[in-house]
């Protein structure tokens, strides 16, 4: 396994020296709740962590408060990446602000594109045809794959396991091209349109999509030897970040990672949207909440999607891809909120239509930003080195996260 | 109100913080999805602030509104659902509303200086803190 235990804990002390803190006074925000006494009574010491740093997945930046080595509050200061997204939105008409969506979660484009369009079919009133569910929700596993697979590779890499990124990143390449096919890009696909697909499924879409899945599963099996039995991974990830349930619904934590801390809970079964309801699979938990279970869920929900993506290709129906929606979309006035699961969490859509062309007012509800909030809880306590190790397992995207 | 079979509840600015207890303990909305605001500069009392809120035990969703002139103060959920603390802060960043309670209401995505609330509708899209793009970037304009 590439760097050994300590290489990170080395880096991040040097990057004390290197890197004074500018800030004369800092004061966090979550102070009132830390204790404010240090252990042997050393004094406190504020660093400053990113926004440049390999391992903040972007630019994020956390101030750290360390006793020794030891976290004893954090700060996560965002908003690097803001774009005004929203704003955005509001000034442009319903089609044409659908591939803004695209550059939030920009490793879950898919995802994206899909929340976003069944929110606004919501809003019309119109569904999409059967056809046009069915690829969409071939084409949105896959994304969850990819997604996944880009998580375990930087996050095993940020520990010090070089090796599955190469392996992953080789899996991901196979559903990108799957992509490229069938809309021509691969990372900002806009594939979906609103009232169904803009483009036909290419002719085949199916056998492609079935000759990774075959390959898939020995290729997560791949993985789990690299890691899931591997004492240094263990060591770095048990009992690291522990979010109980109680603590992971307080802070409206979503997704995998709210999965891992063992509450049974995925959009797809709650409220089941594109053609969720057809297939049948399993919502993997965890017991503990801890890294190590993040990592498993995330693993075994990767397995699911290959199933899922197997089962739809069996009967893809025949019939028009696109619901008549017109040209000039006008949804009556009202407001709807719509979410999805998204790889990262739950993404929700509120939407609120006046009657223009226009959207009033899109509220994207990102599960980065949300699930980002609990890193202070999970982090206290822990050493240096196991910071990077709850960034990568929170699955963040900074693009999503300033929006 | 229902509006395409949703449900959507308006309740009073003052007594939002008890019936959001309410709504969490007795009636089972454990989490705070999500709290956002809508601007309706024409209204004498200018802003929604909605909260999404959603229940594991009856796996339903429930929109509540509190209506904001611009300067009202709204009662502060971070006491109720500690997920209001960003979200509370991103509607003040964003709209200007200022959360009675909150533990600490500064920006959170726009830089701290930033003058304006760029969600609100007198807020042109070109529109920005030309002085501090200045200041900061050391550039005349983004656009």
């Amino acid at each position: 396994m590439g760097a050994g235990e300590f290489g990170n804990r080395e880096r991040a002390v040097k990057r004390v020296a290197a890197e004074p803190e500018t800030e004369g006074e800092t004061t966090l925000s979550s102070e009132a709740t830390t204790e404010n006494k240090t252990l042997l009574g050393a004094d406190e010491l504020i660093i400053n962590m990113g926004p440049q740093h390999p391992s903040t997945h972007g630019v994020l930046r956390v101030k750290l408060k360390l006793d020794g080595e030891r976290v004893i509050g954090s700060e996560c200061i965002i908003g690097y990446l803001h774009r005004g997204v929203e704003k955005i939105g509001e000034n442009r008409t319903y089609q044409q602000f659908a591939p803004y969506v695209d550059r939030m979660d920009y490793v879950a484009a898919v995802s994206n594109g899909l929340g976003y369009c069944e929110a606004i079919e919501k809003l019309l009133v119109v569904e999409a045809p059967p056809r046009a569910r069915v690829i969409r929700t071939i084409l949105t596993e896959l994304q969850r794959i990819a997604s996944h697979l880009l998580w375990l590779g930087t996050h095993a890499l940020d520990i010090g396991a070089l090796t599955p990124l190469f392996y992953c990143m080789r899996e991901r390449e196979e559903i990108l091209k799957i992509f490229e096919k069938y809309c021509g890009a691969r990372l900002t696909t806009h594939a979906f349109r609103i009232g169904g697909l803009q483009y036909e499924a290419y002719d085949t879409l199916e056998k492609d999509v079935e000759r990774f899945c075959k390959d898939f599963e020995s290729r997560v099996a791949e993985y789990e030897t690299l890691l899931t039995q591997n004492r240094i991974w263990i060591g770095r990830t048990k009992g690291v970040g522990i979010l109980t349930a109680e603590d992971a619904i307080a802070f409206g934590v979503t997704g995998p990672v709210l999965r891992a801390s063992g509450v049974k809970w995925d959009l797809r079964k709650a409220a089941p949207y594109a053609a969720y309801d057809q297939y049948k699979f399993e919502i993997p938990v965890g017991t503990t909440g801890d890294t190590y279970d993040r990592y498993l869920v995330r693993m075994e929900e990767m397995r699911q999607s290959r199933l899922i993506c197997l089962q739809a290709i069996e009967n893809i129906p025949a019939g028009p891809i696109l619901a008549k929606v017109g040209k000039v979309l006008k949804p009556p006035p009202g407001e709807v909120y719509h979410a999805i699961e998204a790889p990262k969490g739950e993404l929700g859509y509120y939407v609120v239509s006046d009657g223009t062309v226009q959207p009033y007012r899109v509220r994207i509800r990102p599960p980065s930003f949300i699930n980002l909030q609990a890193f202070d809880r999970m982090v206290r306590g822990h050493l240096v080195a196991d910071v990077v190790a709850i960034i990568g397992t929170i699955d963040i995207v900074l693009g999503e996260v300033d929006r | 109100m229902e509006d395409r079979k949703q449900a959507i509840v308006t309740v009073e600015r003052g007594r939002l913080a008890e019936i959001a207890l309410h709504l969490r303990d007795d009636e089972k909305f454990d989490m705070l999805s999500d709290l956002t605001a809508v601007d309706w500069p024409k209204r004498e009392k200018r802003f929604d602030v909605v909260l999404n809120l959603y229940s594991f035990t009856k796996n339903e969703r429930l929109r509540v509104k509190a209506w904001a002139a611009d300067g009202e103060e709204v009662p502060s959920l971070v006491g109720v659902w500690p997920v209001a603390n960003w979200l509370e802060r991103e509607a003040f960043d964003m709209f200007g509303i200022v959360f009675a309670g909150h533990p600490g209401l500064t920006r959170i995505l726009l830089p701290e200086e930033w003058q304006g609330y760029p969600l609100r509708k007198d807020y042109d899209i070109l529109q920005q803190d030309t002085a501090w793009v200045r200041e900061n970037l050391g550039i005349e304009s983004g656009q």
